[in-house]
């Protein structure tokens, strides 16, 4: 199996992705770069996190023009995995991968803290692995991770069991205590409808080693692999 | 414009005296043109010039084995870590910007501080910053400090650098002129260190980044002088900060690095392409010419004063090998960066500036950087360190209520937990973080090594001001003790040095013997200055601030596995209190926070024993015999302990018995809120308790049993007993309830 890991020029948790990827679970890994027009074998493709272009003007709105993503959504569009990690949902977002969009968080802070998240389904690419009803403990450390959609969107996401992770505290219940930026139902992560793109913003790659606090998240990645090795 | 007629107004605008101003002409034989006047004040500035400070700063111990780069050699100094990497780490000052503008001010100062270390060849890996502020009671204060902080943050998490810690105080000294100090690490294979060198003749001069502005047009000059009431007006003197550019900036020097196409690399900081272009030139022993219409400008009507002069941010100059011109702009295309060639080296040792073909600069390069006039400033005894240091303690009364003044000493915000500021920052990007903020030291590790860093900056400006010397010694002690009780061996520091205006004997003096402190115990501590920065003019109209040496302390810890956490970890590990504590309540916060008196004397350090508590501590960690470890200082022993029990995951409470301690000669308050130095809270497991009481002998430490991990609450003998989880709070909601009033 062979994952690539997007690297736009803002990207800055590329390196951390890839970092995981090969010396945590010993997969082949390759960065693409941005302009590249086409991805090339992959199975999995990672869109980290970072400031793609800066980000000045909407998070991601610039990166959706690259010449990558083209192919990224043709390899979308074929069922394959596609994990977005923070500045990676907005793209997806973006994109029109995945439906809403991300506001300011409510606090107008940027927030880097570790955060609990209850995972809703285990039938996707990315939740197969998970301990079934463990509230996991990964970071976030977004300035715009205020998840918002109309209410149309919002019925389809829970018609169709698209809102995979939600913002919950250290005992698994989704409380506005634990909303740490305003998000609409606590919606941490979603899946695309065909369940292949996953968008999050809590980063799971700093989340799978003990040393650094917590390897709760190398659940997500280990689900992925299960499913494609 | 060069024929501006330069008069006795302008040069003294320019800030030279008429004795620079004969020596300029000396140098050039001739009268100067205004351009060349403006590249001569900032190069003589003291910003660039350190003329008031190098007598004193050569005093610094700067040898050391293992250091490859040595203080004011280069952008930053670099110490080799073994494993074959380097580590190049420096701190700098931003103050007058950020209490002009705190947002961008402070932002820039991260972004000039991160071109420094990328431009040696490293790849800088943490951030840091030391920063105080006036009273959070005043409004002013409260929008200076968001201000900063997101400015900080801004910049820091869009490099995607994580910023790991620091320190934040806050007193009225700092009203109108705050402190921000940043400071950044990072680290390369040895053998690609590179260069600020422009050595080969012929050889081409790179412009790569922003284009020039009239932004930031005398900054160093800006930062050279005292801040007034009408300082607002000198706004356009602070730059605009563009992460998104220097992250471009970042990778693309990093790769022309790694593909060995440069030979020279320098910043634009301050004084720019003055700067930048004259440094190298001397450094590389040549000369250089520049053609200035080929430099990218954001405004078309700028002349060569304004284009030399202007210190708009995210530029670095590259001096390229004959020959690899074309793979240089293909790397620069792939990061979407525009390079132009703006000059060449050339022999012989003059900076010659062309402007639509005439020479509007003819400067010899070293003359700028070497020949600036060097001053010995007046000094004088301050007069009110006479009174200073009478307090009588027995007039204090002693509190009636340990509780309360445990609960205000951790309301108090330079105490209080700085969650509201790091929780904006991008701490934990690059996962290389082990330690999150909020223990002794920031602590990282070095990825396909055991290796781990250690770093810690720390000032008590307080006692800098009651005691200069003792202060300064102090501050470097103090930095090298949080890095020692995390395990890692302190090995080098950088400084910057805050402090009022030199052209005031009294201020001097305060400077002079706060760096001769300082040298006193870097020596015996072993830890050598890899460099840093001085910030003078630290004035408002209100007052000076206290004199602030902010020392950067980096440690090394060989094994990663061996850290020692600040915080307590098990249930039933005893505590021990290492060092003896005396009547030492002068400067400290309790005297200042629930007495309101702010006077010394402060005790004196004892380096020997200082050096034999650090070294313990570096043994006990490899040992592995410490769960936890914290150093005492502002609050005490009291606030010390509740510290230890703040892990924000479980609040292990603590049973204290201070009985061993009691002595009829110390008062009460004493012992659980003076600051004596040199000491340290450490919790072991029961069953090493005879190893590790044998290892305190070896090192001829005094050492007190003083309690057990237990519970939910903190008592100490009958005085306090309180809920960990109600301390921590009010801990934790200090800072974040004054700043949303």
């Amino acid at each position: 199996m062979k994952c690539k890991v997007i690297v736009f020029p803002g990207s800055n948790c590329d390196y951390d992705c890839f970092y995981i990827i090969d010396k945590i679970f010993a997969i082949n890994v390759e960065y693409v770069w941005h302009k590249n027009p086409t991805i090339g074998p992959c199975d999995f493709i990672i869109l980290p996190g970072g400031f793609s272009y800066g980000d000045y003007l909407r998070c991601g709105a610039i990166a959706r023009f690259s010449p990558i993503m083209n192919d990224i959504i043709k390899f979308a569009k074929k069922g394959n995995p596609i994990l977005g990690i923070c500045n990676g949902f907005q793209i997806l977002l973006e994109t029109g991968l995945l439906p809403g969009a991300l506001l300011r968080n409510n606090s107008l802070k940027f927030i880097c803290e570790h955060v609990y998240l209850k995972t809703n389904f285990y039938d996707t690419f990315f939740t197969n692995a998970i301990e079934k009803d463990k509230p996991l403990s990964i970071p976030i450390a977004h300035g715009e991770g205020n998840y918002f959609c109309d209410r149309d969107i919002i019925k389809k996401l829970q018609d169709n069991n698209q809102i995979i992770f939600q913002y919950c505290n250290a005992s698994g219940e989704v409380t506005n205590d634990s909303n740490p930026n305003g998000s609409i139902n606590n919606i941490a992560g979603i899946v695309n409808k065909k369940r292949n793109i996953l968008g999050m913003m809590p980063h799971p790659e700093r989340a799978s080693e003990k040393i650094i606090g917590t390897d709760d998240g190398k659940a997500i990645f280990q689900s992925v692999i299960n499913k494609l090795l | 414009m060069e024929n501006i007629k330069l008069t006795k107004d302008i040069i003294r605008e320019h800030g030279l005296t008429n004795d620079e101003y004969k020596k300029i002409m000396k140098i050039l034989g001739r009268e100067p043109n205004i351009t060349e006047l403006g590249i001569f004040s900032v190069m003589w500035s003291e910003h660039c010039s350190y003329k008031n400070s190098k007598n004193i700063l050569k005093l610094f111990p700067t040898d050391g084995d293992e250091i490859i780069v040595k203080a004011g050699e280069e952008n930053a100094g670099c110490i080799d870590i073994g494993d074959g990497l380097a580590i190049v780490f420096k701190i700098e000052s931003h103050n007058h910007p950020s209490a002009i503008e705190p947002f961008q001010g402070a932002a820039t100062g991260v972004g000039g501080i991160l071109r420094d270390i990328f431009t040696m060849g490293a790849r800088p890996i943490i951030c840091f910053n030391s920063l105080r502020f006036g009273s959070l009671d005043s409004k002013n204060v409260k929008r200076l400090f968001k201000g900063v902080v997101e400015g900080i943050a801004h910049y820091g998490n869009c490099m995607g650098i994580p910023t790991v810690g620091g320190e934040v105080y806050f007193d009225e000294s700092y009203e109108g002129n705050p402190l921000v100090n940043v400071m950044s690490l990072g680290v390369m294979h040895k053998d690609k260190l590179i260069t600020g060198k422009a050595t080969g003749i012929g050889n081409p001069i790179f412009y790569v980044g922003a284009a020039t502005g009239k932004d930031g047009l005398g900054g160093a000059s800006f930062a050279s002088r005292e801040l007034t009431d009408e300082s607002h007006e000198d706004r356009p003197a602070v730059q605009v900060g563009d992460p998104f550019l220097e992250k471009l900036l970042l990778e693309a020097c990093l790769e022309l690095n790694d593909k060995n196409l440069i030979i020279g690399m320098q910043d634009m900081g301050a004084a720019g392409l003055t700067c930048s272009t004259c440094e190298t030139a001397s450094r590389g022993q040549n000369g250089i010419v520049l053609d200035i219409d080929k430099v990218p400008r954001r405004n078309l009507y700028m002349n060569s004063y304004e284009v030399m002069l202007s210190e708009s941010q995210e530029r670095m100059l590259l001096i390229v090998e004959k020959g690899k011109e074309q793979m240089v702009k293909d790397v620069l295309e792939k990061w979407d960066l525009h390079a132009v060639q703006i000059g060449n080296v050339c022999q012989g040792d003059i900076m010659k500036v062309y402007e639509r073909d005439k020479l509007v600069a003819d400067i010899p390069a070293d003359s700028l950087v070497n020949n600036a006039p060097i001053y010995t400033p007046d000094e004088k005894i301050p007069e009110y360190l006479k009174e200073i240091n009478e307090i009588d303690i027995n007039k204090i009364p002693l509190p009636s209520n340990y509780e309360d003044v445990l609960k205000r000493l951790l309301d108090y915000p330079s105490i209080a937990s700085k969650r509201w500021v790091w929780r904006q920052y991008d701490h934990m990007v690059r996962t290389n973080t082990i330690f999150l903020p909020g223990h002794d030291s920031a602590l990282i590790r070095i990825k396909g090594t055991k290796k781990g860093i250690a770093v810690s900056t720390d000032c008590n400006s307080l006692f800098c001001y009651i005691d200069p010397f003792e202060g300064g010694k102090i501050a470097i002690a103090e930095a090298a003790r949080n890095v020692a009780c995390v395990g890692a061996k302190p090995i080098a520091f950088t400084n910057c040095l805050n402090f009022g205006n030199p052209n005031n004997p009294e201020r001097f003096w305060q400077f002079k013997k706060c760096v001769e402190g300082m040298i006193e115990a870097a020596v015996k501590l072993k830890t050598p200055c890899t460099g840093g920065n001085v910030s003078f003019y630290n004035e408002s109209p209100q007052s000076s601030i206290y004199p602030t040496p902010t020392v950067g302390m980096v440690g090394i810890i060989d094994d990663i596995e061996d850290r020692v956490p600040s915080f307590f970890q098990n249930e039933n590990d005893l505590i021990f209190l290492i060092g003896d504590t005396e009547n030492d309540l002068g400067g400290s916060h309790y005297l200042s926070i629930i007495h309101g008196i702010k006077k010394g004397p402060l005790a004196k350090l004892d380096l020997e024993c200082e050096k034999s508590l650090q070294e313990f501590l570096v043994k006990a960690a490899k040992n592995k015999l410490l769960s936890s470890a914290h150093d005492l200082s502002e609050g005490g022993l009291v606030v010390g302990i509740a510290e230890c029990t703040f892990d924000a995951c479980n609040n292990l409470g603590a049973v204290i018995d201070l009985t061993e301690l009691n002595n009829p000669s110390l008062r009460i308050d004493s012992i659980l809120f003076g600051e004596t130095h040199s000491r340290a809270i450490v919790s072991i497991r029961g069953e090493n308790k005879s190893i590790f009481l044998n290892l305190v002998r070896e090192y001829s430490l005094s050492c007190y049993e003083i309690g057990i991990c237990k519970g939910d609450r903190l008592r100490v003998d009958d005085c306090i007993d309180l809920k960990v989880s109600d301390l921590y709070k009010i801990y934790e909601e200090a800072i974040p309830r004054r700043v949303q009033l």
